[in-house]
């Protein structure tokens, strides 16, 4: 018990940090006895006295932005983890059953047809959640098998399918204005986010993960193997496939929010699991948690580090390489 | 009547691999199966399970079609013991036997006092309370078996099969575990193994079921059905089979015939 409260003690500790990191640095700094008057103002009605140019930096400009990327980061490492402990397999990714190729066909085409952001972001989702129902579909046609080695498999075929549409969108594209935003959208970013994307995609979020909290018993049985998930007494077709559903609306709201950004749902959950165990009640909000404040971390990063901003998928791949490493060594002991 | 099985074929989804199996495991007796390599004999615990469905026949669980039953009524009545494979993630063994409390609740609950109780009790009578909070995938293989027992034991049903039980483990804890079979059945369990050691059914069977091709080659008490004959029917090979005397008693060995 003690070792659950600590852990999620310290991924509680690690967002807070980079939450007010986040809000301190940039081009223009804010202290943190500034940001705690303007915060305290916008809950208790009362007026803080600060500048005004620093209330809108905190409330309009980091504000959205900070939220956006807590967000992001715990939908993808709570998807990560639901994934990984349905597959039974530590490396797997919240793409594994290609929804962030989908996604990726939905904004690209999106932006090839010139609608604005909303759409864009709606067509994004609406691809993710497309892919995996194609997998879905497709694993389901043959029965009497493996039905995980099914959906990995389904899942590479209709990555594959899902990439070349993606590529062909971006061969038609016009070279000047599309082909830029699409790559960039593929590179993903936050540097656009807004409140109001906010307001349209953390409550899908919130949607996603109640299922997979209540049911993180039978995840964890689940997590056995699917024959002894069955003689456990557990429905595991059935569990799969609203664990699948939930994994997959949250990634897909995340990723229509951000654009593609891989490595967070990879790594997170492997440092969850080192602070609190595999079992899923806690392993989902230590990865939450972890997740939101490692890609905060990174966005800082990303628009701090250089003159311009870095894509967040790049320097999620940065990072994440070199601490994947580092977990690997660290966690072998205790998953091989 | 605990687990029977009723002029029952079983196999894969179109393909039949054996046919015409009747018997049953009464309450408080060991049931060995014995029977080669490739005869079916864990496709033939699946479907007594309820995880392959029969191609004819039924499976009963105390009188009850099993077919008719959900996962979780028939997971309460009935516990499997699987082989002992490493799982990926380090549960430990504390919470490895917590699940088997699964099928006593609900989609959204989690285990409350008294399945932590059923799994405390379960862990205490098996003899590994010193190991409930070790990684499941760091203990050896014979504690790990001895886990899945008790996994099995929170359960709570009446009836155990367990597929190789003493595959891959060493000669000390091949015996603890047949022993805990032993006393299992004496606590009122009724308990079907599957083992390739004929030796193992001598020791602690009451009953034994030969399966061959899909199709039971003898069943009965170890004496009259392990013999030299229906080995060498079974495994192509030459045995002896003797007597020893043994303090409490007489017993049966086998002993393979030397090469000539």
């Amino acid at each position: 018990m003690s070792r659950s409260v600590f852990g999620l003690s310290v991924a509680l500790t690690a967002l807070l940090g980079a939450i007010l990191l986040a809000f301190s640095v940039g081009r223009f700094p804010v202290s943190p006895a500034d940001l705690a008057a303007v915060l305290w103002g916008l809950f208790s009605g009362a007026e803080h006295g600060r500048p005004a140019a620093v209330a809108t930096v905190i409330l309009s400009v980091r504000g959205p932005r900070v939220l956006a990327a807590v967000a992001v980061g715990a939908a993808l490492a709570s998807a990560g983890a639901a994934y990984q402990a349905l597959f039974r397999n530590p490396l797997v990714s919240p793409d594994i059953l290609g929804v962030s190729t989908g996604a990726s066909v939905g904004a690209a085409l999106g932006i090839l047809l010139g609608r604005d952001l909303a759409v864009i972001q709606l067509l994004a989702f609406l691809g993710g959640l497309v892919a995996v129902g194609c997998v879905v579909g497709a694993a389901s046609l043959f029965r009497g098998h493996d039905p995980i080695l099914l959906l990995v498999l389904a899942g590479i075929a209709v990555g594959a399918l899902f990439g070349a549409v993606v590529s062909l969108i971006k061969v038609v594209a016009d070279p000047y204005n599309q082909l830029p935003a699409i790559t960039f959208w593929l590179l993903g970013s936050l540097s656009g986010t807004v409140a109001r994307d906010l307001a349209g995609t953390a409550p899908v979020i919130l949607a996603g993960l109640v299922p997979l909290a209540l049911l993180s018993f039978r995840i964890d049985v689940v997590s056995l193997g699917e024959e002894e998930a069955r003689a456990l007494g557990v429905e595991a077709g059935r569990v799969r496939l609203i664990v699948i559903l939930c994994a997959t609306v949250i990634t897909a709201s995340a990723v229509s929010l951000s654009g593609t950004i891989g490595w967070v749902g990879l790594v997170v959950p492997h440092m969850a699991r080192f602070l609190v165990g595999p079992g899923f009640a806690r392993l989902l909000p230590a990865s939450a948690l972890l997740g939101g404040g490692f890609l905060l971390l990174v966005d800082t990063l990303a628009r701090t580090a250089a003159r311009i901003e870095i894509p967040l998928g790049v320097l999620t791949a940065f990072v994440g390489t070199p601490v994947f490493v580092w977990v690997l060594a660290r966690a072998r002991r205790s998953w091989s | 009547m605990s687990l029977a099985a009723e002029s029952l074929a079983y196999g894969w989804p179109g393909r039949t691999i054996g046919r015409g199996l009747s018997f049953a495991i009464e309450p408080g007796e060991v049931v060995a199966l014995l029977g080669p390599n490739g005869t079916g004999k864990t496709t033939l615990i699946r479907t007594l399970l309820g995880l392959l469905a029969p191609h004819a026949g039924r499976v009963t669980i105390e009188g009850r079609d099993l077919a008719r039953l959900s996962r979780a009524e028939a997971a309460r009545r009935l516990a499997y013991v699987p082989q002992a494979v490493p799982s990926p993630f380090p549960f430990t063994v504390a919470e490895v036997v917590l699940m088997g409390r699964a099928a006593h609740l609900g989609p959204f609950s989690r285990p409350g006092r008294r399945d932590r109780a059923a799994a405390e009790a379960a862990i205490a009578r098996v003899g590994i309370a010193h190991l409930a909070d070790r990684p499941f995938t760091a203990v050896s293989g014979g504690e790990r078996q001895l886990t899945l027992i008790a996994r099995a034991l929170a359960q709570g049903g009446r009836v155990m099969v367990l597929d190789e039980p003493t595959a891959s483990l060493d000669f000390g804890n091949q015996v603890r575990v047949l022993e805990l079979i032993a006393s299992l059945a004496r606590d009122g369990a009724g308990v079907l193994f599957t083992t390739h050691d004929p030796d193992h059914a001598f020791l602690v069977a009451d009953r034994v079921l030969l399966l061959k091709d899909g199709t039971l080659l003898a069943a009965g008490t170890p004496r009259e059905t392990i013999t030299e004959e229906t080995l060498y029917a079974l495994y192509g090979v030459g045995v002896r089979i003797v007597e020893v005397a043994d303090g409490a008693g007489r017993r049966l060995v086998c002993l393979p015939r030397a090469a000539a």
